[in-house]
């Protein structure tokens, strides 16, 4: 059966036209639901940072359970320039590392979230955002207020491979960063990878992931700029 | 009455065999060597391993169903296009409501909900089987070929996240005594989580099939 040329063209264009409506809609009716699964996983992410929500698995309404939980926890969010002022006018939680990190280092403006444990001592979580592998990598650091020990880390990717790149996200690696120091001597020297067993361990070092080499360095480079942006931030901090 | 009879039962021998077959005889992976691609990237865990595969059962049942339902308005010379787009469709359709609703599941799939598309098994069972049969038998067949796909990926997955990472759905199962690190005797093997291994457990997995099915083995 041989169709006309017309015949072809209305096919396609019909087709194409029903099929850009179906998923038009679907994105539309889904979109809240989706959003509103980030959002709690965003507020999750902040929380692990300091070791928080940790009953998360066992609530009956994940979504519930985190926004109490990080009412509870999170008791400031501000918004801090490359200058360590405090920006106002911006809303903290939604604001996008991604575009930020994408401006000159000087015009950022970067989110801090403070948060109060059940101790009653006081951390102070940054977010971060750098590239993996296959795509973006990010997490949260949480500070103790020396404004340089390592409190808690989460990190979260994209798509890095799973077994490999993605072992990134598992608590066991994130473990590593607990207590490590990101000043060196006054000198901001961040906290670097190293290949497993090649050298000691020390206060600013971690064992890189085997057969993640690339994510390993791509999350090395996220921590050293973003963190990076933060030093004025911490030294009006610590005054 | 005269129609009725006519009519084959629903789970005939017949489609019964079209699920069927494509665990052993006519497997996608092993036997018609499609989807390989795939096998490799989410095989390392087998969380990953089990959902991909019910993904693609989904998308290759209904992809075969649509298709077959427009086969005989579906222009000749643009088909494949008009395939495309209901895969592609179909994937996208899948990929918004994992997020939405299970998004935890679609985080662990990230990309590869979208690779779907590219799976050859899909296009291949298209063109080979929904094009020229009614719609209910290409359901069958899309089942099929999706189980014997997710077969494939769960058993490669069970070995290298057994073999790589000694756990088993993300579950210890090599006590952490038995490490080196831990003054034991045992290590975990490297390979199994790097991409080869997948390509050579599958090799096994054709070689065991076919010494058991010996008409599988080409003549010359």
């Amino acid at each position: 059966m041989k169709q006309s040329n017309l015949y072809i063209f209305v096919y396609a264009s019909v087709m194409v036209v029903v099929v850009a409506a179906v998923l038009a809609l679907a994105s539309t009716s889904l979109r809240p639901a989706q959003q509103k699964n980030i959002d709690t996983e965003k507020r999750l992410d902040i929380l692990k940072s300091v070791g928080a929500a940790a009953e998360v698995a066992s609530a009956p309404s994940k979504d519930l359970y985190v926004s109490e939980e990080y009412g509870k926890t999170i008791v400031d969010q501000y918004a801090v320039n490359v200058k360590g002022e405090k920006v106002d006018g911006v809303d903290v939680f939604r604001l996008d590392l991604k575009v930020e990190l994408d401006k000159p280092a000087d015009q950022r403006v970067l989110p801090v979230y403070v948060a109060n444990l059940s101790d009653g001592s006081t951390k102070y979580i940054l977010p971060i955002r750098g590239r993996g592998l296959w795509g973006p990598i990010w997490g949260y650091i949480s500070l103790n207020d020396d404004f340089n020990t390592i409190y808690g880390a989460t990190f979260a990717h994209k798509g890095e491979t799973p077994g490999l790149g993605a072992e990134i996200s598992t608590p066991k690696f994130q473990e590593q960063f607990k207590g490590k120091t990101i000043f060196k001597d006054g000198k901001f020297v961040s906290v670097t990878v190293i290949k497993p067993g090649s050298a000691p361990l020390s206060d600013h070092t971690v064992d890189a992931i085997s057969g993640g080499t690339i994510t390993s360095k791509g999350l090395e480079a996220m921590l050293f700029d973003c963190l990076s942006g933060y030093q004025e931030f911490f030294k009006n901090q610590k005054n | 009455m005269s129609t009725n009879t006519e009519k084959e039962p629903l789970f005939s021998a017949k489609n019964l065999r079209l699920l069927t077959d494509p665990l052993n005889e006519k497997n996608p992976v092993t036997v018609l060597v499609l989807g390989i691609c795939s096998a490799l990237a989410v095989t390392v865990q087998l969380k990953p391993a089990v959902v991909m595969a019910l993904s693609v059962i989904v998308v290759t049942a209904f992809a075969n169903l649509i298709v077959s339902m427009m086969r005989n308005g579906i222009p000749g010379r643009i088909r494949i296009i008009v395939q495309l787009v209901v895969v592609a469709a179909l994937v996208i359709l899948v990929d918004e409501i994992l997020k939405a609703y299970v998004y935890d599941v679609s985080k662990q799939l990230s990309v590869f909900v979208g690779l779907i598309i590219t799976n050859c098994i899909i296009m291949g069972r298209i063109e080979a089987f929904a094009l020229g049969n009614k719609p209910f038998p290409s359901f069958l067949d899309g089942i099929g070929n999706g189980l014997g796909y997710g077969l494939i990926l769960v058993i490669v997955a069970f070995f290298r996240e057994l073999l790589g990472s000694g756990t088993i759905w993300g579950y210890r199962v090599i006590p952490e005594s038995f490490y080196m690190a831990n003054g034991g005797f045992y290590e975990n093997n490297g390979l199994m989580i790097l991409p080869p291994m997948a390509l050579i457990l599958v090799g096994v997995i054709i070689w065991v099939q076919r010494s058991r099915s010996r008409n599988l083995i080409e003549s010359n």
